[in-house]
């Protein structure tokens, strides 16, 4: 008797883990085809020479690598994505931490601040380039310019700052960077001062009382208070700015080529121009350990910051 | 006035200058889209006053109609709405199981999704589109609109967990007692409760559909099947000297985002920042 009960237990038992099991199964069906396949494909794909459109792929081992190894456009690539990304570190950063600090407290006209800093983050970056591209044209039509950054130049009495902003590859890298953080300040901008927001005022008042002046204050209690928040700022930063690619593409095309690829552009020529997937793989590879790399030095140095 | 208040007063107004001068570096640049989208292809390199003299607004009427913007903009419309119903459903109906109910493996699942969201492969997207040539894919909205569901799906199960594990159960207990059904459970008590959740969900996502670039490059060619985004680099390089037409054409792409934006700055402020710091904080939690 007891055997049958427990039988028929079982089986109601295992119906139940079944039915909790079905509410993640559409979850784990489209993650499965559409990240968890790619995932390990990326991998099969870069051992091999393959131009995306034959039945055969030969395989190659290790050669794409070695060959990446040796390709002088990627390393430059990637110095271009780490110069856009020191950019937006200290300039992007800075920007935001001081608007973030001027906001921290009752200033008329704060929400209006919050409102507008964050513009440029809700835009998409096709909009962002090409308005930019706009401003910063370097066209001439009928003796005039046709950008308004080198009209406003020339009208001001300061012909000699105008420039091919976009065309010449000693301007057109400073100019994407530039242009990147104004876009992205507004995200670092938001979260720092949530980060500041939390901060306990009266730590601000005994400091006070103990005869600490502005300076000191920000030193000795904003900093300190900040890091965690200032740490998660950094790593979305350089992880976003190293995989920038849309607004390059928008601003100035392929039309600099070499001088304005970053890795992610480096792995659409690949791709789409020279019809080498399994070359654009294994940049991708690369380019995903070298990312994956900095976050475990980042989350090091984190911790060991928490611990002093 | 004593030196005190001098003092403050100087404070304040610096301050203020400096806020008001990078407010005006963020909308300048929109104001001037704007401006030069009410522009002909003949005043607009000559005339640079803030106001121009005349304003065109044909060049909206155009860009809709023989730029194609029509087609992009219903198509982008598309994309968000199904993307973002399919999401929610979806990741709530999966955050849900992770968070009340037991199965073998719950664990490795979760981490399964949490994983993905911390490992960057910035390739990854050559491997997807073989898939999807491969699958029969490739220019479908079908095919895109799945691929863009599992681009917002780690995330936002992360974020509905997070808010089930938090919410009270009473509610659920006192439903399960009167005989509802899991199913019901999920639909009829949890997923009103996690309406500010569900909230950060659709504002995060719709931005990021709205905005998507790349995987509508790869995936679609056909010119009736593009979103805004893709529309808008194709309409550039085919006629990149018109410029007020393509500023229509931004005008058009950056409007509703904008709008929406405006109305609800309160929300998106707020569901964007929890967004991105959940996505840190699990990033740094799991390592």
């Amino acid at each position: 008797m007891s055997a049958i009960t427990s039988k028929i237990f079982n089986a109601a038992y295992a119906k139940d883990k079944f039915e909790n099991f079905l509410f993640i199964v559409p979850a784990v069906l489209i993650f499965s085809i559409f990240y968890i396949y790619p995932f390990f494909d990326i991998f099969n794909l870069s051992l091999h020479e393959w131009n995306g459109i034959d039945l055969s792929r030969e395989f190659v081992g290790l050669q794409n690598f070695q060959e990446l190894i040796h390709d002088k456009v990627w390393w430059m690539s990637l110095w271009h994505a780490a110069f856009i990304t020191i950019i937006a570190l200290t300039l992007q950063n800075a920007l935001a931490f001081a608007l973030a600090l001027a906001c921290d407290r009752e200033i008329r006209m704060k929400r209006f601040y919050m409102v507008v800093f964050f513009i440029p983050p809700v835009l998409s970056e096709v909009v962002v380039g090409l308005i930019w591209q706009w401003i910063l044209n370097a066209g001439m039509q009928n003796g005039e310019h046709i950008g308004l950054l080198n009209y406003w130049l020339a009208k001001s009495g300061l012909p000699q700052l105008v420039h091919n902003w976009l065309s010449d590859p000693a301007t057109a890298l400073p100019c994407i960077a530039i242009v990147h953080s104004w876009k992205g300040f507004g995200w670092g901008f938001i979260m720092l001062l949530a980060g500041l927001r939390i901060i306990d005022r009266e730590l601000y008042e005994a400091a006070k009382v103990d005869g600490a002046g502005s300076l000191s204050i920000f030193k000795n209690v904003t900093l300190p208070m900040m890091v965690p928040v200032i740490f998660v700022v950094v790593v979305l930063t350089i992880l976003g700015s190293m995989q920038v690619f849309v607004l390059i593409l928008s601003m100035v095309g392929h039309g600099l080529v070499y001088h304005t690829e970053v890795p992610v552009t480096r792995i659409l020529v690949s791709m789409s121009e020279t019809n080498r997937f399994g070359y654009a793989c294994a940049q991708g590879v690369t380019f995903g350990v070298i990312l994956v790399m900095v976050s475990v030095v980042l989350k090091q140095i984190s911790n060991r910051m928490k611990q002093e | 006035m004593d030196q005190y208040q001098v003092k403050r007063i100087l404070k304040s107004t610096a301050t203020h200058a400096f806020l008001l001068s990078v407010a005006l570096t963020c909308l300048f640049p929109i104001f001037w889209m704007v401006r030069s989208a009410l522009m002909t292809n003949e005043t607009v390199f000559i005339d640079k006053s803030l106001i121009p003299a005349s304003l065109q607004f044909g060049n909206f009427y155009t860009a809709w109609l023989e730029g194609n913007f029509g087609v992009y903009f219903l198509n982008s419309v598309l994309y968000t709405t199904a993307v973002v119903i399919g999401i929610v459903l979806i990741s709530s109906l999966a955050a849900y199981s992770f968070s009340r109910l037991q199965f073998p493996g719950k664990n490795i699942f979760f981490y399964m999704f949490v994983a993905a969201m911390m490992i960057p492969l910035p390739g990854s997207f050559v491997p997807l589109y073989v898939l999807m040539n491969n699958l029969h894919l490739v220019n479908t909205r079908f095919g895109y609109i799945l691929c863009m569901i599992n681009v917002g799906l780690s995330l936002s199960i992360l974020l509905l967990k997070t808010f089930f594990d938090k919410m009270p159960q009473d509610l659920e207990n006192a439903a399960r007692i009167d005989g509802c059904s899991k199913l019901g459970l999920w639909w009829h008590v949890a997923l009103p409760l996690a309406r500010p959740a569900i909230a950060v969900i659709v504002i995060f996502n719709s931005l990021n559909v709205w905005n998507e670039y790349i995987l509508a490059t790869l995936l679609l060619n056909d010119k009736s099947l593009m979103p805004l985004q893709r529309g808008l680099m194709v309409f550039q390089g085919a006629h990149s000297v018109d410029y007020p037409l393509l500023m229509a054409g931004l005008t058009i792409a950056a409007a509703p985002i904008l709008l929406v934006y405006l109305f609800m700055q309160k929300h998106i402020i707020k569901g964007l920042s929890s967004g991105a710091v959940i996505t840190l904080d699990k990033r740094t939690k799991y390592f």
